[in-house]
């Protein structure tokens, strides 16, 4: 009895590995458990089994019967299964072909510059301010201690619209229109679009500026040499190596120009630096009191610094690109690089 | 300004290298942008010795030499007619290279060989002779390299002076530099000379009519000077400089101002009719021709020196060419002067001469170095030229040029200024080495006088930058100011222009920056009216270019422009924005209205993904689409876009302007094709120009929350059949006027003036959302709603109901 159920297991388990289908299986089913089934007529035959071996037998025939269940089932569902996946794989597509949708545009590289040395002044509590490009003469140079005739106005080539009003040729007009409103404390930037009649690999007659202004009660020399290092460490990396050196601006005094060591050659000297090792950054300097006696500040009692530097000059530095007349040609091909 | 290395050592002894002293200065505040070598434009010429000389037996002219350079003896062939046994000579050997870029080589001159030649000054560059093979010195070593035998080898270092230093616009001023900056001893050239008897005074006379302009003015006079070359270390001193030789006299005036900072002039006496000088000045329309041979019209107003009848300079810029000094000139009156330097700077940019003597005058020069400088120059007169000095030098010096003098310094200002703790000896060391008188009123308490050659220093703080520059700017602490840090404010335009960026390159657009000027024509370009505001241009008095000769009014024309340039470089599909600002013509005696715009330009195919959807074009909406997505991120409410009266730059029928609030804001619209044809583009081309300052006024950074209703909403969806040219806003218009509460919005679904609608008629489908706040609509209530806001519109705009759902 013992043998004769477990050959028909085994016949079933043999049925079931050679049945290719839903069909196939459902038949195995039939054949085995179905009413008429020869397993179901092989557990009747266990109640006429003797006594002593009728509980061992009909826990086998139990177990066959279940295993026997749950192996077919299983082999229902992974069928199933597996037509589904087919179904699926007929959707298959090329993953490689570009997605859909806009691809995001450029900000122009001059106003990701301005940006980022905006965002590492707003970090050292500088506000940005704003004022006029076409501006009056008194702005532009003579509250800046330019008055008319004087050589200092050498170093500014200017467009004129009319008698006493120019294209600014700096964004310093702004510290004064600024001091002019409000009392100390002072800390701005101004960004903005600055001309000079000038044209060629290094020269456009348009081009931007951010210039700084801190003024308070007990501002040293040593606070703007600390904070420009500060900044151009951050903007350059910490690594970068600077000098302050002694220059002349009308607006300033003491003055300095602020060089790094050279970003291409690394002080080696290049055509970049004009084999110098260095590169101008910036220029600075304490407030001449002869401004703030213009705007009505005591300079016995206010003390400050301003700077300047070109944003173009540092987009060129920072990107690589060797021709200042890119950034307004306004190329997509240029434009897109950034 | 170039400073010849050699010629500086002769005032201060300098034992740094140039490179090492261009550093030094640099740090000091006179910036070095360039150290090059000068020297003889030669190689491999040596001293050599003529041994003996017979004629050519070939040529009359020429000479059979044997020349030795102290090792080899060398044959010759030469034809200079001082060629003679004996003589010390230049020998350009086989290989060496001369002027004019020639190569030696060994030759045969008519049968006879040649190895090497032998060189007159003009062939080496180091003079004007031609006549014949230089003679040199006999204790000049043989074979001794004739560059090093001569000291012809120099290095000149270029140093940009800064504005306020006129005082190192001389070689005595960088010497006096070098002298502070090293502790060496400054010699000054000393200035010895015998008088003739005769005295200035008797022969000419000084009158300054015009003191304000011509302070002082000072004159020598010397007789009996012979013209003719310079010698070689003058020479060679102002080649280094950058400077021609002309003749010994010339040369002089050229010489000492480079030398003390001082420009000097020399006039022919026999021209100076009358025997006298006058200064004064012009008078309006006043011919002169300058000693460049130019005929200048003079303005009132320029200092002029004249003689007795006639100009004969133009005070402090050039000399004339009447009074010039020529080869038979023999008695020279010499000026020497300090002109005020805002009238010099003033005349000289007027005539458009930037002369080396302006360029002085214009910064300021000592005035109490006249006198030295006329004696020197006086002295080299005698010296150079054979002349005889007159006794007594001619002194006008009517108004007193004021200098600075008693300039109170405080230690503590020092050290507040700069963050030191600069102690007061180094302070006041620092200040005699650059020659200040330093008086001590009390503690840290000074006086203190510059030298009259410092003209830039008048003020305390002044002062405080010399001890800085001094005391090396490197030695100052790196600090941060200490003072509070501010909040940092940010204005609503700055915020607005921030989520403007954000918005366009999100949606795919590239920013770009052009120029702020345009050409004056593009007015004209895009058909503006008469009237304009966009025509009331700011003009640009010197402009580089005609193209860049106004301020604009509008962004589109440069965008036009970028966008024509981009697609003839093969870049047909473009999306670009520009944030800029707009210049209008101001009231007079105002500035010019600036106006902060932003906008944009599209054109080509709509996407990028040309495979998903291929060659689909944009069109006005894609651009709609982006402005109102513009408005919605700066939670811009109230807008409308309105078709009447379009911009003539754009299409007519597919255009219009975007009011806000029922102002002005701004302009959009497909390109007029007749300016697309013009610039050559094909396609359409949808452009916007928003006014910034609106936007930003506009802008809300938060608005009021309204609760969100958790009951379904009901749809219901009508198709109007309305005239073609009805605007949806017209229907949309009356729907929302009704402020229905329980609409909760209104959408078109569908647009349609196909074949099947009668023509000049179209269809448009609208959507009508209806929801509750406080609860689920009943179909009673929404068919009562709905049914009155579709009776308005039939009532109101004359659509048919073509179906409803």
């Amino acid at each position: 009895m013992k043998e004769a159920l477990e050959e028909l297991y085994r016949q079933a388990e043999a049925e079931l590995k050679a049945a290719a289908g839903e069909a196939d299986l459902l038949a195995v089913k039939t054949k085995y458990l179905g009413r008429k089934g020869l397993l179901t007529a092989a557990l009747r035959q266990v109640s006429q089994a003797p006594a002593d071996v009728r509980p061992a037998l009909g826990r086998l025939a139990n177990e066959i019967k279940e295993t026997l269940a749950a192996r077919i089932e299983a082999a229902l569902q992974d069928l199933a299964a597996g037509s589904k996946e087919a179904a699926l794989l007929e959707e298959r597509i090329d993953v490689t072909l570009p997605g859909r949708g806009t691809s995001p545009g450029r900000l122009h590289p001059i106003t990701q510059t301005t940006r980022e040395i905006c965002r590492i002044f707003a970090g050292f509590g500088f506000s940005v301010a704003e004022g006029p490009e076409v501006e009056r003469d008194y702005y532009n140079f003579e509250a800046l201690n330019m008055p008319p005739d004087h050589p200092a106005r050498d170093m500014q080539d200017t467009f004129y619209i009319e008698e006493g009003v120019v294209l600014r040729t700096h964004t310093s007009p702004v510290q004064v229109r600024t001091m002019e409103k409000q009392r100390p404390p002072v800390r701005i930037i101004s960004p903005g679009r600055v001309y000079r009649p000038d044209s060629d690999v290094s020269h456009t007659p348009m081009f931007h500026q951010v210039e700084g202004l801190l003024v308070d009660r007990g501002i040293t020399f040593g606070d703007l040499k600390g904070l420009l290092a500060a900044f151009l460490k951050q903007i350059f990396g910490d690594e970068t190596v600077l000098r302050f050196r002694p220059s002349f601006f009308p607006f300033t005094e003491p003055s300095a120009e602020v060089d790094i060591r050279c970003v291409m050659c690394g002080g080696k000297g290049c055509r970049v630096c004009g084999q110098s090792g260095w590169l101008e950054i910036l220029g600075s300097g304490m407030v001449d009191p002869a401004v703030f006696e213009n705007v009505g500040y005591d300079p016995e009692e206010v003390t400050g610094f301003a700077f300047g530097l070109g944003v173009e000059r540092i987009a060129m530095l920072k990107y690589g690109i060797n021709d200042i007349r890119l950034f307004f040609e306004n190329d997509v091909r240029f434009l897109e690089q950034f | 300004m170039l400073v010849s290395y050699r010629w500086l050592k002769d005032y201060v002894e300098v034992d740094l290298a140039p490179a090492a002293l261009a550093e030094r200065l640099t740090m000091a505040g006179l910036e070095v942008d360039a150290v090059t070598a000068a020297g003889p434009a030669f190689t491999n010429v040596v001293v050599a010795k003529i041994l003996s000389v017979k004629p050519h037996p070939g040529a009359d002219k020429l000479f059979l030499c044997d020349v030795t350079d102290g090792e080899t003896t060398w044959p010759i062939v030469c034809g200079a007619p001082n060629t003679r046994a004996g003589i010390l000579t230049p020998l350009a050997r086989v290989g060496a290279t001369i002027p004019g870029g020639y190569t030696i080589k060994s030759s045969v001159i008519r049968g006879e060989r040649s190895e090497g030649m032998l060189c007159s000054e003009e062939e080496l560059g180091i003079g004007p002779d031609t006549s014949g093979i230089v003679v040199l010195p006999e204790d000049l070593p043989l074979g001794r390299d004739l560059a090093d035998a001569l000291d012809l080898k120099d290095t000149v270092l270029d140093i940009s002076v800064t504005p306020n230093r006129a005082d190192c616009l001389s070689i005595i001023g960088i010497a006096r530099e070098v002298a502070a900056l090293t502790g060496k001893p400054l010699r000054y050239p000393e200035i010895r000379f015998t008088e003739a008897p005769e005295a200035a005074a008797d022969v000419t006379s000084v009158t300054i009519l015009d003191p304000d302009l011509c302070p002082r003015y000072t004159a020598r006079v010397i007789r009996g000077v012979t013209i003719g070359p310079s010698p070689r270390w003058m020479r060679q001193r102002l080649e280094a400089v950058g400077l021609r030789s002309i003749n010994n006299i010339v040369d002089i005036t050229n010489f000492v101002m480079m030398e003390l900072g001082q420009p000097l002039h020399a006039f022919d006496f026999r021209f100076l009719e009358e025997g006298r000088i006058v200064v004064r000045r012009s008078t309006e329309g006043e011919p002169f021709v300058s000693l460049d041979e130019k005929e200048r019209i003079l303005k009132a107003d320029t200092l002029m020196i004249r003689d007795g009848r006639k100009p004969v300079a133009i005070a402090g810029i050039m000399g004339g060419l009447n009074s010039e000094v020529k080869e038979d000139t023999a008695m020279i009156f010499l000026e020497s002067a300090y002109f005020a330097p805002s009238s010099i700077r003033r005349s000289s940019r007027m005539l458009g001469m930037g002369t080396d003597a302006a360029f002085r005058f214009e910064r300021g020069i000592d005035p109490e170095g006249v006198v030295r400088a006329a004696d020197r120059a006086a002295q080299l007169m005698a010296e150079l030229g054979g002349g005889r000095v007159l006794k007594g030098i001619i002194d006008q010096y009517p108004r007193t040029v004021p200098t600075a003098e008693d300039i109170r310094l405080r230690l503590a200002r020092i050290n507040d200024i700069l963050g030191t703790e600069v102690p007061a000896e180094a302070a006041v060391g620092i200040l005699k080495a650059l020659g200040m008188a330093v008086r001590e009123e009390g503690d840290g308490d000074w006086r203190v006088t510059p030298p009259t050659y410092r003209v830039d220093v008048t003020r305390e703080i002044d002062l405080i930058e010399e001890i800085a520059r001094l005391w090396g700017y490197d030695r100052v602490p790196l600090t941060l100011p200490s003072a509070a840090a501010a909040p940092v404010h940010k204005a609503p335009k700055e915020n607005a222009a921030d989520r403007i960026r954000e918005v366009l390159t999100g949606a795919g657009y590239t920013e770009l920056v052009n120029y702020s000027f345009i050409s004056p024509a593009a007015p004209d370009g895009l058909g503006l009216a008469a009237d304009d505001p966009r025509r009331r241009l700011v003009r640009i008095s010197n402009p580089l270019t005609e193209d860049q000769s106004v301020m604009r009014t509008t962004l589109i024309w440069g965008l036009l422009q970028t966008m024509a340039r981009n697609i003839r470089s093969g870049a047909g599909d473009l999306k670009l924005f520009e944030i800029g600002r707009l210049f209008f013509a101001g009231a007079p005696g105002e500035l010019p209205v600036e106006r902060d715009t932003v906008a944009c330009l599209l054109t080509g195919l709509r996407y990028d993904d040309q495979w998903h959807h291929p060659d689909v074009r944009v069109d006005f909406y894609d651009l709609k689409g982006v402005v109102e997505g513009l408005f919605r991120a700066l939670k811009i409410a109230d807008v409308r876009f309105d078709s009447a009266d379009p911009e003539p730059f754009l299409h007519p029928g597919r255009a219009c302007r975007i009011l806000i609030g029922g102002q002005a804001a701004g302009i959009l619209g497909e390109v007029h094709p007749d300016l697309l044809e013009r610039l050559d583009v094909k396609g359409r081309t949808v452009v916007c120009e928003l006014d910034l300052d609106a936007l930003a006024a506009a802008a809300r950074a938060v608005c009021a929350f309204r609760g969100v209703s958790r009951f379904p909403a009901v749809a219901r969806d009508v198709a109007f059949l309305v005239p073609r040219e009805l605007e949806s806003e017209a229907l949309l218009g009356h729907i929302r006027a009704t402020g229905e509460e329980l609409l909760e919005k209104v959408q078109i679904f569908d647009v349609y003036d196909g074949e099947r609608i009668e023509p000049g008629f179209k269809s448009l489908g609208l959507r009508f959302s209806y929801r509750k706040a406080d609860g689920t609509l009943t179909d009673d209530e929404v068919q009562q709603v709905h049914a009155a806001l579709v009776a308005r519109v039939v009532e109101r705009t004359g659509a048919r109901v073509r179906g409803e759902s």
